[in-house]
């Protein structure tokens, strides 16, 4: 029997049958793992099995190739985010991104810390530029980072103002030159330049958006992203 | 085996795949009703085969009923400018068991679920909002699921008919008979949040 106990958040659940659930967590030592739970559609587990909700999980199967079962212990909801729909959306849009981007069964420790800390950090009112890093962070582990350290054009780290479509790599105002227009504006919150306005939040939207639907969904199967993240974007457009 | 036996075998089989039934619960109610065919089976499956001729959806409000418009629908008394919106009709039933809503409903049959591929299309919610302007609706009640998907789906309507009618949603916290010693976190958390003065 194989066995092994990690904690994590929830990602997805699917009902399974009349009274159990499939179960997609996200777990530091074992990434994006499946299981069913038993009793997992009934009146006591429901409510824990939310997404972003935090378990303390117990995975076991006779053989490694099998789905397996959990067993799972509550340690945090996330239920506070209900009332606010901002943050509400956002989590739809992290948990159903990391559901659609991550391979099963691959650690990612650092991608999972970091969305823990964005999953607690909603609780509060500025979040955006937390989000917008995790973005950057999830396009960096699933292998199509960009490069936003020095211009591709010139070589030099000042007066970065623009990010390739095509490359992922950061051009300077002086690189751009008559380019610009072709060039996806960098929000100077990104580069950690000060407090990020509305209009940033929208540029920095655009720039992680265009590299997930023109790089990661086409690498994924040409499946579309999930649209708990456009939901997100339309509802932060909407409340500017 | 006999033809007789591959119809009851046959029944068993259908039996068993109702919510609740299993293989052996399915064999034990129809060995019931083979007993008691006269007063059980042959009622059952004449109501059966009257609501499998007439079942239909309501075209207003989705509730199942067997007429163009639900009973709730074409009772004017109900037009009370009101109307509550459910996930499915299970959840329609359940308020009408309580009777204390005496407005109409919306059944959306389902909420937004990225898993299952639910948008707002998919939930007829440009049908919700024609109904308010059509039936001059002054409240809208969500009586959506406490669940990430239900309050995902209840923000997302408020948006939708933000100026058109007041949105209100059900209160969350303490159920009826109740003990806090047995309530998650969540369901604690939105009480304390929901208090009032006593």
């Amino acid at each position: 029997m194989l066995e092994w106990r990690d904690r994590g958040f929830v990602l997805a659940v699917r009902r399974h049958g009349e009274n159990a659930a499939i179960v997609e967590l996200f777990t530091p030592a074992h990434g994006r793992h499946a299981g069913v739970v038993r009793g997992g559609s009934s009146r006591r587990l429901r409510p824990i099995l939310q997404p972003g909700a935090e378990l303390e999980a117990t995975w076991r199967a006779r053989l490694d190739e099998h789905i397996g079962a959990f067993t799972v212990e509550p340690l945090r909801s996330r239920a506070d985010l209900m009332e606010d729909r901002r943050a509400l959306a956002a989590l739809n849009a992290v948990t159903s991104l990391l559901s659609f981007c991550l391979p099963e069964r691959e650690p990612h420790p650092a991608l999972h810390a970091r969305s823990e800390a964005l999953l607690d950090a909603l609780a509060a009112p500025d979040w955006l530029v937390a989000y917008l890093r995790w973005e950057l962070h999830l396009l960096d582990e699933t292998g199509f980072g960009l490069d936003l350290t020095r211009c591709a054009v010139t070589g030099g780290r000042e007066d970065l103002a623009y990010v390739s479509p095509r490359s992922g790599r950061a051009v300077s105002r002086e690189g751009a030159a008559e380019w610009a227009d072709r060039l996806l504006p960098l929000p100077p919150c990104l580069l950690g330049q000060g407090p990020a306005t509305e209009a940033e939040i929208a540029a920095g939207l655009r720039l992680t958006g265009h590299f997930l639907q023109t790089r990661l969904a086409p690498a994924l199967g040409e499946r579309p992203l999930p649209p708990a993240r456009d939901r997100l974007v339309a509802l932060l457009a909407q409340r500017r | 085996m006999g033809e007789a036996t591959r119809e009851i075998e046959r029944l068993i089989e259908l039996m068993a795949r109702l919510p609740g039934l299993g293989p052996r619960s399915a064999r034990r109610a129809v060995l019931h009703l083979v007993k008691k065919r006269a007063v059980q089976l042959a009622p059952l499956a004449e109501a059966m085969q009257k609501v499998a001729a007439t079942a239909r959806e309501c075209v207003r409000c989705g509730n199942i009923g067997t007429t163009e418009l639900c009973d709730i629908c074409a009772d004017p008394a109900r037009a009370t400018g009101e109307i509550c919106v459910v996930e499915d009709v299970a959840d329609l039933w359940a308020m009408e068991r309580a009777g204390v809503f005496r407005g109409r409903y919306h059944v959306l049959g389902g909420v937004l679920s990225a898993l299952d591929a639910m948008g707002p299309d998919e939930l007829g919610l440009p049908r919700l909002a024609q109904r308010i302007d059509e039936e001059g609706v002054t409240e809208v009640i969500l009586a959506l699921g406490a669940t990430v998907d239900g309050q995902t789906t209840a923000h997302y309507i408020a948006d939708l008919l933000e100026g058109r009618a007041s949105v209100t949603t059900l209160g969350q916290g303490v159920p009826v008979g109740g003990e806090l010693d047995f309530l998650d976190d969540g369901t604690i958390g939105a009480a304390l949040r929901a208090r009032r003065a006593v």
